[in-house]
């Protein structure tokens, strides 16, 4: 267990020990403030943060590989891979200390966006079930994006190339259940295809989380995205470690 | 305490290492000689678990490199070739990381540190940077790295490299000091180093094993210096 804590606990300093926090914290909360409102977020005149959980899915994609990108990409690059795991830190600690240091990161800027849900507060009375499951939904989507980037990560010791990889993944993920994407694929692809298509994107599992439903099935769906990518990162590294 | 046996490893069609095997006993500080890329530092990655064997094994304090990677790395001090380290993070920080990931905390920290800093004469560096340091400091602070959990065995990649002079003798210094107690492995291509402080030395090119005796006996056998007996060996062999 010391091998998770220490990969974890110098992770997360270390983003605060670069301009990478401050950068990363200032650009998300700009524009994770600046979409709702874009969108009206007063003019609809009703105290809900729906708007702002809306256009989540859409910054994380960029946000999230962004902030994957170096996990271990630069690891490799610099050769520090081969101090930290040649002390007595097994390849799973490290791949896990990693990913839950940076979620913990993202956690804590997803926080910061309090100043919504205050404002919200202060205006009306909103449903606080529906905030506290669509920053749980917001939450498990960070984490499945993160561990997309950490293997993409994992893959490359180009950072540039990481990123763009984990963008595009994530795109896929998101973009594949759209509404617009959904009516083009039926147009072509047999409908039981498609609905394979819409059920694997995120965007369904998402919209009843955000909705206020919390079910199995969506929890289970994060998870497993989670868990499968992490796993896949962790088999690569062991592979490509030394290369 | 170190027991190599039938090492290999290649990477696509080159055989980097070749079937070699040794044995080093504590009180022993062994130079691994050999020219560029023969193969020192894949074997050392491999005795530190870093990179897994295609066969063969080795027993480092009773540890078996492919039954307890772990159980390796706990008794082991390595440092690796470029001393590579996370340079955004201070040399105490880095060292307070190190020992966290080696589980030493508290009271027994602080004698740690207070050994050790001082040892590889890193004071005046403590709050700076790594990324601020010149090449003989960081590779000081890899070293006070590989020492910090006082290890029965130490394995150095190339210890001395990048380092002036004084620095130089100060490592060699440290090394002889530690050489009773303690059964070091150490790779060098300067070859003074190796007839100071070693008294075992193996020269390896092209992944396998020239020669395994003592610096003295080299000398004597060839009757000339160790650079033209090193020079004898590596090169004869290749034309072969």
């Amino acid at each position: 267990m010391n091998g998770f804590w220490s990969v974890f606990k110098r992770e997360l300093k270390g983003y605060f020990a670069t301009p990478v926090a401050s950068v990363f914290l200032v650009i998300f909360l700009f524009f994770s403030g600046y979409l709702p409102f874009r969108d009206g977020f007063f003019e609809i005149r009703q105290a809900e943060m729906r708007l702002f959980f809306a256009n989540l899915p859409l910054l994380f994609i960029f946000m999230v590989p962004s902030a994957a990108m170096r996990l271990w990409a630069e690891e490799r690059k610099t050769g520090s891979i081969e101090l930290l795991l040649t002390l007595p830190i097994t390849v799973s600690q490290a791949v896990l200390g990693k990913f839950f240091a940076a979620w913990a990161f993202l956690g804590i800027a997803l926080l910061m966006t309090f100043p919504i849900p205050v404002a919200v507060y202060y205006l009306g009375q909103p449903d606080t079930g529906l905030i506290i499951t669509g920053y749980l939904g917001s939450f498990l989507l960070a984490g499945s994006f993160l561990a997309i980037g950490s293997f993409f990560s994992a893959l490359t010791k180009n950072q540039v190339i990481s990123f763009i990889l984990s963008v595009v993944a994530c795109g896929i993920l998101v973009y594949a259940g759209m509404p617009t994407t959904v009516n083009y694929l039926s147009s072509i692809l047999p409908a039981g295809a498609v609905q394979i298509v819409e059920s694997l994107s995120i965007q369904s599992h998402l919209d009843s989380v955000l909705k206020g439903v919390i079910e199995f099935k969506d929890m289970a769906y994060f998870v497993i995205l989670i868990v499968a990518w992490i796993g896949a990162c962790a088999v690569i590294l062991e592979e490509r470690k030394a290369a | 305490m170190i027991d190599v046996q039938h090492l290999r490893r290649s990477f696509g069609p080159v055989v980097a290492v070749d079937d070699i095997s040794f044995k080093v006993q504590k009180g022993d500080v062994l130079g691994f000689l050999g020219p560029n890329g023969a193969g020192k530092s894949t074997a050392m990655k491999m005795l530190a678990c870093f990179l897994a064997p295609d066969s063969g094994t080795a027993t480092l304090c009773g540890h078996d490199i492919l039954k307890d990677p772990l159980g390796v790395r706990r008794s082991i001090g390595y440092l690796a070739e470029n001393a590579p380290a996370y340079n955004e993070m201070t040399v105490g920080g880095f060292l307070n990381f190190v020992c966290d990931a080696r589980s030493i905390a508290g009271d027994a920290r602080r004698k740690a540190l207070d050994k050790v800093v001082p040892l590889c004469s890193i004071e005046s560096v403590y709050h700076q940077t790594m990324e601020t340091l010149s090449k003989g400091y960081r590779r000081r602070v890899g070293l006070a790295q590989a020492l910090i959990h006082d290890p029965q065995i130490l394995i150095l990649d190339e210890p001395t490299d990048g380092l002036d002079p004084n620095q130089k003798h100060d490592v060699r210094k440290l090394i002889t000091g530690m050489a009773k107690e303690k059964c070091i492995l150490i790779s060098t291509h300067i070859l003074e180093e190796v007839e100071m402080i070693c008294n075992r030395t193996i020269i390896i090119a092209r992944g396998k094993i020239l020669t395994d005796s003592t610096p003295q006996e080299l000398i004597q056998k060839h009757h000339c210096s160790l650079d033209e007996v090193f020079r004898k060996i590596t090169s004869t062999k290749k034309s072969a």
